[in-house]
């Protein structure tokens, strides 16, 4: 019913809304109320009917069409009505209205169209409601299709004219009559038709609410319900169109169906209440009353709905339809407001109807039944897996809802969370991966999975110790079972098992004879105290005698009681043996036939009476005896403690008595009592009901008699009576059975069935099916015998020996039970073992209709049914295990020596370890692991550890009492620790394995020991050895020594650390990956495209980069382009030219000046005098020696490729093998000299002897890293040449080049032109990505982080830094470097004057502080910045180190400094710094000392990336880098973009420098021995570079040198060439003499015999050759040296 | 040097890649290296090659022979460093831009005799999608910079692969002293035992002499 009023109802609603659509077609007057509209269609829906019935002609075809649809769609609906209508003996009725309406209806055919306003609402309505139902007459039983077309047609002009009627009789009562609304009416009443039923509610109400038109509207209710009654029932079956039509007719969709719904269920209440009232009514009425009830909003598409409204519309309706007169066809159109719900009542609707789940957690108190808690399973121990993870909000909504249902709650747990399993997911997969291409097969064909095993007995194989080789036997001997249940037991057969189970009991009891065993033991007992008695008698006994005498009866009374249950059970069963066997026997006789074997025979014993009756009344006499002491002894007790308790109570009741005086009398008398109590023990007293504490009781005397008579009774109860014979019950299976043909037909099944069974055992070994015995049959007995003995050849540990008890019926095989055999000892042997009886059972619940009583069926041996017995399948088998003997009697068992694996705790502690919990070897630590990590002790995961656990704590396992670290370890050891530590293949392979320099890529360590000589060791050792011990020698100076002893441990330190960095690896390591192209290389793509293939002007391409790691030796190589040079130094003519200007005091313009001056004054006559010099390069790189050709002149240009083969050291071609080369190549310059030698006099003219000779110009030393990490060095380099050539002087070239010259000139010295690269190109090396930490608040660090990446992405080529790792590893803001420190005052006091002397000195200072490239150093690439004091105590750092310390002092001497950040030639990154004086930028490189203009164009800085300060970094956003081309304000925002700025404010950074420096004099003579040192150990050198010729020393030569050295180092090497030149004008008489000073700072010897080599001075082979060398060390404070090495060869003349 | 005490072992390598199994592509090639430790250093024979293209077969749909031989013989003088064979292959993309389909590495077979090994091939993957759909449309494909890589453990972590096809090899391996110098590679009877364990170093042998 339900589903058919809804379904109805849907359809209702589908039609109203194709109703609206047809009103706002149709509708001609929009302004109209709600109502008209409605009508108006209705009465359309009339005129569809009539279309449909009399197809009149009148209407429009668009409305035939529609109104037939709605036609047929009502139809369909009044089919679902019908389906639902009860009473169809209503028909007849309307046979009758059909006929009344006849007439009229042909009158409201011909005239109903000029429409009247209705008169009375409510009853046409009523009508118009009830009509529906009509036009579909078709059901009338018997009637045709036309027929009830017809039928209708007459029905509906029965009831227009009934309508008719009523209304005129309504319009005479209402005061606004006319024949309009009776029109109306009529028109009308086709219209109602389908709102038949809510007509009906309408009446009801209006009935109720209008008591003045009550009987008026009754009658025509009554009218109206019969007529409605009868449509309804004339509804019938569909027409095929109908059904048609119903199925395929598209509904115009209702927007607001649910909505309507929602409110039609909310207001079903009232409209149930109205069905009270309307008890007539069907249940489709109430569905209509139900929308009756529709909100306004139904209302206003639904006219009728409001028609049906109480009475206020009534009225309103009439006035109405007055103005509805005269309506044309087009005028039932009706014109509709577009349905709109406010938004606030649709969301109120909605929330009617929808349910939106609250993401709010729900109380738990809602999810768990009232009154109770939530429980917690996990607390109360319990183990409660893991949930599978879902997240809040959706198990919020999930919970929200599932309450919402009915019986929501029992979804949710205990402990008010959803029931979930554990989670399923295993953490890794168990699916093994694919490996089949053995293609050609159809795939679908080729795989296939077995599901993965564990293979449990993968290491329980029993190892091979020895020579037994694993030969383990195991015998199992199955010998048979019995059955002591069977499902197929008859009656008698659980009788007769039951009857041999007590014969078993009792034929055990008398094996055992306890009985008499106890009998004997009392005796005994007895005996010994009437001895003890006798022996003792009448005399006191000891109180020893007493104590063992009460023991000894103590123990009597145990024997006694013991014996007495022993004869008691003896009785007993002898008794249940008795019973059972009646049973039988009684059962045998009912069923008339035998089915066991068993025969009970009693054998009686015949006793001689007398002497057993004597026997047994001593005994009752003893024991009686024995009672009466201890009851005596027990009765004593008793009194005495009654009397103590006796005193109490009096106490307490004289104080009572005190108190209460009233009852004094009665107390008195009760003490009276009392006394007498006291004086009579035996007496008792009554109870008396007084508070405080109990009366005592006196004890009850103990009954003699009673005593006797209950021994006597109990006597007879357990134990044979005297005189009757001792019956001993013999159980015998001899007794007949009765043949099958002689039973009825349940035991035949029963037997027969029995004897289709049969019966075999498997045996299982390890959970494996070894073998199996035989089938063997059951008997009719239940026994079956095996007798079978299995030899098992076992090799895995028995972990478990099972035996399976399978019964077989036919084909089908059933497993009965499986019995556990416990695995033998190894001493159990083969014969020696015995057979062992398991019981097994089996809860198979087996029934049967036959005899049998099945197994796990009740049952009962009473004819009655009562006393029911449910008996299980169970029986005992009997099987031994035991282990083989062999051939020579030696036990085939395994050792016990060897843990077994399943009990073993110490192989399962290791495994315990092996898997994290590492260390707890011992079970205690293991305990406290296991509670400390919370291990559930429910969790089946955890089930090993827990056992293990327990074993433990229970002290079986004993932990080992060594501790491991690394458990497995020791097996993985091949040999001991001693010998890895001495064998010295091993140490190599160690060493080559942790990365240790010497070994890194050490090639194959020799396969033998001996093979491995300690000459392998000896640099190692060396190495490790100078760490400890400072080489005091080597280094000339012991603070040196100490330096250079810490630096080395900083630098090792760090390069552990990089070490580790290395193998931090990033996906671009590993993988070449295309960078996404963005639209600019697009776009510059495009622009290639356009290109000339063979531009005038090509530029160099960049080369493909090969990674360092797949290269070998030979593979790269090192090109050099030697361009050109410029203002080499020319050789002087041997006549002397006065000094022309003495320079003696200059400033920055003068020496910016200078060039001019000199040319001016020098170049006068220079041309004149010009010698030749041809010079030529010579290229060095790791030992090996390429040179150009000689040209000719000052400005040679040689334009040579040069290829010098690279190697890497070890043959290492790694980034970090590559970074840290500290190889530099060397790029001098010579003077070829070419010197005739005299022939002998004959010859002379006729051969020319010469010989040339290399004069040292200068030289350009580029280390290799810088070429590694610039990959290509290019440019003008100045060569460093020596202060002063002897013989050469450094004139320029003043007229010959013109304007070039002029612009070169303005710097000193000789340039040369190079340019550098690797082939094939290396990738250098990534900056180590590693964080460092930092003190640095983390603003900070973002925010340098962010400039620099800004800096990164804008300007790609502009170095920019502004935090720099220290000394310690930790990255420091850069300006925290700079602060004003003072430079040594000595060098302040040297130039008071002159400021700028002094600026020079300190940036000399500087630069005489040795450099160390630290990138070189740290392999790392990244820079360590170290304080200017910790720069100044290692006396060795990197570019920034000298450029910060310079930075300091200009500072400090009021100067505008600032650090450049940049790029310079040949250095690549580097740092520099730039002051601010006379209106000029200065740029500075501080590892040189020497200044630059910012325009002078050989300036090494390249680029200018950004600029530092002490409060602030700038960013260099110019459109040049290049210092000539931009401006050093940092004022200007447009281009220096700085790190600090208003957005960003300074912090107000501290400075991590020292407040002051501190230096330590220099110690003078310290310089002096140092110098004598170094002048020693050159000359060493220099002769033992000349191996095969003497090397004289020029004594006069040597100390002229040393005299001008210290002039050198007071000019810093300046403009003391004519002077010194000079002063060895002498010498220069009688010597060719060449020669030169060479200045270095102090770091070590080693760089200044490298220099010495490198100039080639020793290279002299003229056999009359002398030297001279000088060497002076200049000593600045805090021991920076000055090194001043002054070579010379002489080579007389004559 | 001499017979009785030798002072390396030789590993002789014959065998070939035998063919490829990548069910989406065509026209294939490869190329192999092999990779190994200090210890050891090849005596003979290539140590790199490069195949020819092979093209699917009309009867055998998905399988890709090259049958390229491979020939070499190490010596060393300790098992680390065990030499593996690392195979890459190439092929054209839909766009006839010759893309790496795949890089394999095993190592080579330690016992002596006959051996196959089936190599699963894996490439790398972009590292997003933007650059997978632009490395396809430009047919350039992220490699990694050495196929060595795929030899060695250490960082591997940082890429991302997915796995392509798989590639056949056999080997015939042929050992000369290795027992001698205490390896033991051969399987004894008793297979439970730990063939490795015997020797990581000289050994009894050393020991003994």
């Amino acid at each position: 019913m339900a589903s058919s009023s809804d379904l109805r109802e849907k359809l209702r609603k589908k039609r109203r809304a194709l109703q609206h659509s047809l009103q706002v077609k149709d509708d001609v007057d929009a302004d109209t109320q709600a109502l008209v509209p409605t009508d108006r269609s209705q009465s359309k829906e009339t005129a569809q009917r009539d279309m449909e019935e009399l197809t009149a002609g009148e209407e429009e075809p668009g409305d035939t069409l529609r109104r037939n649809l709605k036609a047929q769609r009502l139809r369909r609906r009044r089919k679902l009505e019908e389906a639902s209508v009860d009473d169809k003996s209503m028909v007849e009725p309307f046979h009758e209205t059909v006929g009344e309406v006849t007439a009229v209806q042909q009158i409201s055919q011909s005239d109903e169209k000029p429409v009247e306003p209705c008169v009375v609402s409510s009853p046409a309505q009523s009508q118009r409601g009830d009509l529906p139902p009509r036009p579909q007459a078709k059901p009338v039983p018997g009637s045709s299709h036309s027929e009830s077309s017809t039928m209708r047609q007459r029905m509906k002009d029965k009831l227009k004219a009934a309508r008719s009627k009523a209304e005129s009789l309504l319009q005479q009562e209402a005061s606004q009559d006319g024949p309009a609304s009776r029109l109306q009416s009529l028109k009308d009443r086709h219209t109602l038709t389908r709102f038949d039923r809510e007509t009906d509610a309408d009446l009801r109400g209006g009935g109720d609410d209008h008591p003045s038109s009550l009987n008026v509207k009754v009658k025509f209710r009554e009218a109206v319900r019969r007529v409605r009654v009868d449509s309804k029932s004339e509804m019938g079956l569909p027409t095929a169109e109908e059904a048609y039509n119903f199925f395929t007719f598209d509904f115009d969709p209702e927007p607001d169906e649910e909505t309507r719904k929602g409110q039609k269920r909310r207001t079903r209440p009232e409209g149930e209440n109205e069905e009270g009232e309307d008890g007539g009514d069907d249940d489709e009425e109430k569905e209509e009353e139900d929308k009756e009830e529709v909100t306004e909003v139904d209302r206003e598409h639904q006219g009728e709905d409001e028609e049906r409204d109480d009475n206020a519309p009534l009225m309103r309706d009439e006035e109405e339809e007055l103005f509805l007169i005269d309506q044309s066809a087009d005028d039932f159109l009706v014109f509709k407001r577009a349905e709109y719900m406010g938004y606030q009542r649709r969301l109120q609707s909605e929330n009617e109807l929808l349910f939106t789940p609250s993401f709010l957690t729900v109380p738990a108190s809602s999810k768990v039944p009232e009154n109770m808690k939530p429980r917690y399973l996990e607390e109360e121990g319990l183990y409660v897996g893991e949930r599978p993870p879902m997240s809040l909000t959706n198990q919020n909504i999930l919970e929200n809802r599932i309450l919402k249902q009915e019986q929501g709650r029992k979804w949710f747990g205990d402990d008010g969370r959803i029931m979930a399993l554990p989670d399923p997911i295993k953490e890794s997969s168990t699916r093994p991966p694919l490996f089949h291409i053995e293609d050609d097969l159809d795939p679908a064909l080729q795989t296939v999975y077995r599901k993965a095993l564990v293979s449990k007995h993968a290491s329980q194989y029993i190892s091979v110790g020895g020579e037994t080789n694993g030969d383990y036997q195991l015998d199992v001997d199955v010998s048979g079972l019995i059955f002591s249940h069977h499902p197929l037991f008859s009656q008698e057969h659980v009788l007769g098992s039951r009857l041999v189970q007590l014969y078993d009991q009792h034929l055990s009891r008398q094996h055992r004879n306890l009985t008499e065993h106890l009998t004997t033991k009392l005796n005994g007992l007895r005996n010994t105290i009437g001895n003890m008695l006798e022996v003792h008698g009448g005399q006191r006994l000891t109180p020893v005698m007493q104590q063992r005498i009460s023991e000894y009866k103590q123990e009597v009374r145990n024997t006694r009681r013991l014996r007495d249950l022993e004869q008691e059970k003896d009785r007993t069963l002898l008794k249940g043996i008795v019973k059972i066997w009646k049973e039988i026997k009684a059962l045998r006789d009912f069923q008339r036939f035998t089915n066991t074997p068993y025969k009970l025979y009693l054998r009686r014993e015949e006793v001689e009476r007398a002497s057993d009756v004597r026997e047994y009344e001593a005994e009752i006499q003893a024991e009686v005896d024995e009672l009466l002491d201890e009851m005596e002894e027990d009765y004593q007790r008793k009194v005495t403690e009654y009397r103590r308790q006796q005193e109490e109570w009096k106490v307490w009741r004289r104080k009572q008595r005190a108190k209460n005086k009233k009852k004094k009398k009665t107390q008195s008398q009760l003490d009276d009592n009392e006394d007498d109590e006291d004086n009579d023990d035996d007496d008792r007293t009554d109870g008396e009901a007084e508070p405080g504490p109990p009366k005592p009781k006196p004890p009850e005397e103990p009954d003699m008699e009673g005593v006797e008579k209950q021994v006597s009774e109990k006597a007879s109860r357990i134990r044979r009576k005297p005189g009757e014979p001792i019956l001993v019950p013999e159980l015998t299976a001899s007794g007949p059975i009765t043949p099958n043909e002689q039973c009825p037909r349940g035991e035949f099944a029963r037997r027969e069935d029995v004897a289709k069974r049969s019966i075999f055992i498997k045996v299982l070994y390890n959970d494996k099916e070894v073998s199996r015995t035989d089938n063997r049959s059951l008997n009719s007995d239940f026994r079956v015998h095996f007798g079978q003995i299995f030899n098992l050849k076992i090799v895995n540990w028995p972990e478990s020996i099972k035996l399976q008890v399978f019964e077989v019926l036919g084909l089908s095989t059933t497993l009965l039970a499986d019995v556990f055999v416990p695995v033998p000892e190894s001493s159990i042997l083969t014969g020696s073992a015995p057979s062992e009886e398991l019981v097994f059972s089996s809860n198979l619940r087996v029934m049967f209709d036959h005899e049998a009583v099945g197994s796990d069926v009740p049952f009962s041996f009473e004819v009655d049914g009562s006393n029911r017995q449910t008996l299980l399948t169970s029986g005992k088998l009997s099987c031994s295990v035991s282990w083989a003997v062999g051939e020579d009697d030696v036990p085939l068992a395994p050792p016990t020596t060897q843990p077994k694996p399943m009990y073993s705790g110490l192989k399962q502690l290791d495994a315990i370890a092996s898997i994290g919990a590492s260390g707890l070897n011992d079970m205690k630590k293991l305990g406290e692991w296991a509670t400390e990590s919370r291990l559930d002790p429910n969790d089946p995961n955890n089930a090993d550890i827990m056992q293990l656990l327990k074993v433990a704590s229970s002290g079986e396992v004993t932990a080992p009492d060594y501790f491991r670290l690394e458990q497995l370890q020791e097996e993985f050891n091949f040999v001991s620790e001693e010998d890895l530590e001495q064998s010295r293949r091993f140490r190599l392979l160690r060493l080559r394995n942790q990365e240790v320099a010497e070994f890194r890529n050490y090639k194959f360590v020799p396969a033998m020991e001996r093979e491995v000589t300690d000459k392998v060791f000896e640099e190692y050792e060396r190495r490790l050895k100078e760490g400890e011990i400072v080489d005091t020698k080597g280094h000339l100076d012991a603070h040196r020594a100490l330096v250079a002893k810490h630096l080395h441990k900083i630098r090792e330190s760090i390069i552990n650390r990089f070490l580790i960095a290395k193998h931090h690896f990033i996906m671009s390591d590993l993988v070449q990956e295309e960078q996404v192209p963005t639209i600019g290389i697009l776009g510059l793509n495009l622009f290639k495209l356009a290109e000339p293939k063979r531009p005038l002007k090509p530029q160099r391409k960049e080369r493909k980069k090969v990674t360092a790691q797949n290269l070998s030796d030979g593979d790269i190589r090192l090109l050099l382009n030697i361009i050109r040079a410029y203002d080499i130094p020319v050789r002087k003519p041997s006549v002397n030219k006065p000094a022309v200007t003495s320079k003696s005091t200059r400033s920055f313009t003068e020496t910016l000046t200078a060039g001019q001056s000199q040319r001016a004054t020098q170049g006068s006559d220079w041309l004149l005098n010009q010698v030749q010099v041809r010079p030529f390069v010579e290229v060095s790189f790791q030992r090996s020696v390429l040179q150009t050709t000689t040209a000719d002149g000052p400005n040679p240009c040689w334009n040579e490729d040069l290829q010098l083969p690279f190697s890497a050291p070890n043959g290492d071609y790694s980034t970090a093998n590559l970074q840290s080369m500290k190889d530099e190549i060397f790029i001098n310059i010579f003077d070829e000299v070419q010197y005739e030698l005299g022939g002998d006099g004959e010859d002379r003219g006729k051969e020319v002897h010469t010989r040339l000779e290399k004069h040292w110009l200068g030289s350009v030393k580029i280390p290799f890293s810088t070429i590694y990490f610039q990959s290509r060095i290019d440019g003008t380099f100045k060569v460093d040449t020596p202060p002063v050539l002897l013989g050469y002087s450094k004139e320029r070239s003043l007229a010959s080049d013109g304007g070039y010259d002029a612009v070169r000139s303005l710097t000193e010295g000789a340039f040369i032109t190079l340019f550098i690269t690797i082939e094939p190109q290396l990738v250098p090396g990534e900056t180590i990505r590693e964080k460092f930490e930092s003190q640095e608040s983390e603003g900070l660090l973002l925010a340098s982080e962010v400039f620099e990446r800004d800096a990164a992405v804008h300007f790609p080529d502009r170095p920019c830094l502004t935090t720099v790792i220290n000394i310690n590893g930790k990255t420091v803001f850069i300006t925290r470097y700079l602060r004003p420190l003072n430079p040594p005052q000595e060098l302040l006091d040297a130039f008071p004057n002159s400021p700028q002397e002094a600026t020079d000195l300190i940036a000399r200072y500087v630069s005489l502080i040795p450099s160390l490239p630290d990138s070189v150093s740290f392999a790392g690439v990244c820079d360590l910045w170290s304080t200017c004091d910790q720069f100044l105590t290692l006396l060795a750092g990197d570019e920034e180190e000298h450029a910060v310390l310079l930075c300091n002092y200009f500072l400090s001497m009021g100067k505008k400094a600032w650090l450049i950040i940049g790029t310079a030639i040949p250095e690549g990154p580097t740092t520099y710094v730039l002051t601010y004086e006379q209106n000029r930028y200065l740029i500075w490189n501080p590892s040189s000392g020497q200044y630059y203009g910012q325009y002078d164009t050989f300036c090494p800085l390249q680029t200018v990336g950004c600029l530092v300060s002490a409060d602030n970094v700038w960013l260099n956003t110019q459109a040049y880098t290049s210092p000539l081309r931009i401006r050093f304000d940092v004022t200007k925002a447009k281009l220096w973009k700085p790190f600090f700025s208003r957005a960003f404010p300074n912090p107000g950074l501290s400075s991590v420098q020292p407040e002051e420096l501190v230096y330590r004099h220099t110690d003078q003579a310290a310089a002096a021995e140092l110098q004598d040192r170094i002048e020693k150990i050159l000359k060493e050198k220099i002769m033992e570079w000349r191996p095969r010729n003497p090397t004289r020393w020029n004594r006069y030569c040597t100390s002229t040198l040393r005299h001008f050295l210290p002039k050198l180092e007071l000019s810093r090497g300046r403009d003391v060439a004519d002077e010194h030149r000079l002063e060895l004008q002498s010498l220069l008489g009688d010597y060719r003499i060449s020669g030169f000073p060479l200045h270095l700072p102090f770091s070590e010897v080693r760089p200044i015999v490298e220099a010495v080599y490198s100039t080639g001075v020793h290279n002299v082979e003229a056999s009359n050759v002398e030297f001279a060398l000088a060497v002076h060390v200049h000593a600045y404070p805090n021991n920076v040296l000055s090194v001043w090495v002054y070579l010379a060869s002489l080579i007389r003349m004559r | 040097m001499t017979a009785n005490s030798p002072s390396v072992f030789l590993l002789m390598i014959n065998g070939q890649i035998e063919g490829a199994n990548f069910p989406e592509y065509d026209d294939l090639y490869c190329k192999y290296c092999f990779v190994y430790g200090h210890d050891w250093a090849p005596t003979s024979g290539l140590e790199e090659g490069i195949s020819q293209i092979t093209s699917k077969g009309r009867d055998s749909p998905h399988r890709l022979v090259w049958n390229f031989p491979l020939e070499i013989t190490f010596k060393s003088t300790n098992p680390l460093g065990w030499p593996q064979i690392v195979v890459s292959v190439y092929g054209p993309d839909t766009f006839g831009n010759d893309v790496v389909r795949g890089y394999g590495a095993t190592h080579i077979p330690i016992t002596p005799g006959q051996h196959t090994r089936t190599i699963p091939m894996f490439v790398p993957e972009s590292t997003s999608r933007l650059q997978k759909f632009t490395s396809w449309l430009l047919g350039r494909r992220p490699e990694f910079t050495d196929p060595k890589v795929v030899a060695q453990g250490e960082g591997r972590e940082v890429t991302r692969v997915s796995s392509q096809g798989f590639v056949t090899l056999s080997f015939n391996i042929v050992t000369k002293d290795t027992k001698r110098l205490g390896y033991d590679t051969t399987a004894t009877e008793t297979t439970h035992t730990h063939p490795v364990a015997a020797g990581f170093g000289p050994g009894n042998q050393t020991l003994s002499m």
